[in-house]
């Protein structure tokens, strides 16, 4: 316990500390690339409360993603720049999408999950690419920033590394709360045994649905955020790769334990990264890797480290 | 908007049906048997479609060409099914999905490696070019009408295997008891890869169909695996006959959206807004179709597990 709460400590500071470290030493691409990592970081969190606690399988995640970016995209296309209003159309619609979606699919379970969620997600792709008014398949450029006048700026590229940070923090906290709530425990027993937890009086579809929603709400968050980050929406957020690259953060990272999917973000974009560099065919590494790592590496990193939470 | 065109539009879908129904067939065999979720069936599927356009312009012959591009993809599939999914059959669909998603990315790069990013396009033999007569002087293209022969006699064939052979025996078997059959002194490790194989040339087939009517790219897999989720979760899950039935609704909504749907819609609403919501209504059909379906039947219309 101890020995984790330093290295979590250590963790932190090299987080507050990178944003001058990097410019100090003239490198502040680093800030722009951790940026991303802590952004996607918040939505693997999110997709980890399903997935993790609630053993729910969603290969959809990206929609939600994709759906807070729009909506920041949208909003501001339309000319409204306030950035507490494109957090909450962010959030309001990406819950209320979540709401729809798995109140379809949590009826079923296993495969069909699987696929539901998967189709799902494609079919908002597909949405996105027909909106034409809104860039269409290429794309659309933010007409501005999300802007929370004198709070912060999201210009200054240290000062939304911050943001990041602390949202990415934030929830953090708020997966712990949410995961040992009774709430949480109602969710992760549904995971270990759906019979015996209906048999106690706890069915599991309203906590699932509520945690698919609540996930969904986080990860459209994220997707303001992203969208902020690249200045830029596309329907390719809600591609499938990405919904499978984020089932990698979290399970790359181990299930099911708080900040095991911030670890498993920074290790997957860290690798990538790195591959990136020695080769414009990547993937064709990446791609076996991924397959190693399933074979072999089942625990994921939190699991060499620390014992899981849950 | 004449009958003559609305009879062409059906057949178009049938013959995306039928091609949907090879996919799913295979898919769907595999996860009836080994309990195996495989999201590279895709990438199978751009296998066999870049291995029959490499062969037939290596022979110059469209029907060698065929044929090495099938036998190259069962070699592919059996490859696969023993480096890499072998060890997968006992695990959870979660870590399935994630090695088969990695072997999406690895088959996607190699083929942008071998072959480039650019779509490739492969000719026709003259005898599968040019238009058969239908009724009232509209046509055809021959090609797909030659599709959707091969595809029905295709699933005739994979009708007559599973249910009147010794190999269909075992897999009947196979799907229902694993352990039993293994029991029994079957050598169930050759029955998988054997099985595997073959629907991996059945994605091949798919895919080398596909070549000369749509791109054929790096990628051109997940756009189609996709839709073949839908079919087999509208059909039901490990049934054959489910996958058919499915795959020539989904085929048939599906082109028949595309085509009709921007009229239908523009003589209900203003034609502006028609244009705007008649492409992403049209995009969105079969998964709501999806979702309809679901929510009366939650385990698909033939559901045997």
């Amino acid at each position: 316990m101890r020995a984790r709460l330093i290295l979590w400590g250590i963790a932190g500071l090299l987080l507050v500390a990178l944003p001058p470290l990097a410019t100090a030493l003239g490198q502040p691409y680093y800030v722009d690339l951790v940026r991303r990592i802590l952004i996607l970081a918040i939505a693997a969190i999110s997709l980890n409360l399903i997935l993790g606690y609630g053993g729910l399988v969603s290969f959809g995640h990206a929609a939600y993603l994709g759906i807070g970016a729009y909506a920041v995209g949208i909003l501001g296309f339309h000319g409204i720049a306030n950035g507490w209003i494109h957090l909450l159309v962010a959030i309001g619609a990406s819950a209320l999408v979540a709401a729809a979606i798995g109140a379809v699919s949590i009826r079923t379970s296993g495969i069909y999950f699987i696929m539901i969620t998967l189709a799902f997600t494609q079919m908002l792709y597909y949405l996105g690419i027909s909106l034409d008014v809104y860039g269409g398949d290429d794309g659309m450029r933010l007409r501005s920033r999300s802007q929370f006048a004198g709070l912060v700026d999201l210009r200054d590229p240290v000062a939304f590394y911050y943001v990041a940070l602390g949202v990415m923090l934030l929830f953090v906290f708020l997966t712990y709360r949410i995961v040992n709530s009774r709430f949480g425990m109602a969710l992760r027993a549904a995971k270990s045994n759906e019979a015996r937890s209906r048999a106690i009086g706890f069915p599991p579809y309203p906590y699932r649905l509520a945690a698919f929603i609540i996930a969904g709400a986080m990860c459209g968050v994220a997707g303001a955020l992203y969208a902020n980050h690249t200045g830029y929406i596309t329907p390719g957020l809600m591609a499938w790769h990405q919904s499978g690259e984020m089932m990698f953060m979290v399970i790359l990272g181990g299930m099911a334990s708080t900040a095991g999917p911030v670890l498993g973000t920074f290790a997957l974009l860290l690798i990538e990264e790195v591959l990136k560099g020695w080769t414009e065919h990547w993937q064709v590494i990446l791609g076996p890797l991924l397959v190693l790592s399933v074979v072999f590496f089942r625990r994921g990193l939190a699991g060499i480290f620390f014992k899981p939470d849950a | 908007m004449s009958w003559a065109l609305v009879f062409e539009q059906l057949l178009n879908g049938l013959q995306y049906g039928v091609m949907l129904f090879l996919m799913a067939a295979g898919l769907t065999l595999v996860f009836g048997i080994m309990n195996l979720v495989n999201l590279a069936h895709g990438s199978l599927y751009m296998v066999g479609a870049y291995l029959a356009a490499a062969a037939t312009q290596w022979t110059g012959n469209y029907l060698l060409g065929v044929a090495l591009g099938l036998a190259g993809t069962l070699v592919v599939g059996m490859a696969v099914e023993v480096i890499a999914l072998r060890t997968l059959y006992e695990r959870d669909h979660l870590d399935q999905v994630l090695a088969t998603f990695g072997l999406i990315l690895f088959f996607n790069e190699l083929i942008a490696i071998v072959w480039g990013r650019a779509p490739l396009y492969s000719s026709l033999p003259p005898w599968l070019q040019g238009h058969i007569k239908l009724f009232a002087g509209s046509t055809y293209p021959v090609y797909r009408a030659a599709v959707i022969v091969v595809g029905l006699l295709v699933a005739a064939l994979l009708w007559y295997v599973v249910t009147r052979t010794r190999l269909g025996m075992l897999i009947r078997a196979g799907a229902s008891n694993r352990t039993m059959v293994g029991a029994l002194g079957v050598n169930i490790k050759l029955l998988y890869t054997v099985v595997f194989g073959c629907g991996a040339a059945l994605a091949g087939l798919a895919g080398l169909m596909a070549g000369p009517i749509y791109a054929v790219q790096p990628g051109m897999g997940e756009l189609i695996l996709i839709q073949v989720f839908v079919v087999i979760v509208i059909g039901g899950i490990g049934s054959i006959r489910g996958a058919l039935v499915g795959a020539i609704i989904v085929g048939v909504v599906d082109t028949l959206g595309r085509a009709f749907l921007k009229p239908l819609l523009g003589t209900m609403i203003p034609p502006t807004a028609a244009e705007a919501a008649g492409p992403a209504l049209a995009s969105m059909l079969i998964y709501l179709l999806m979702a309809v379906v679901l929510a009366v039947k939650p385990a698909g219309l033939f559901a045997n597990r």
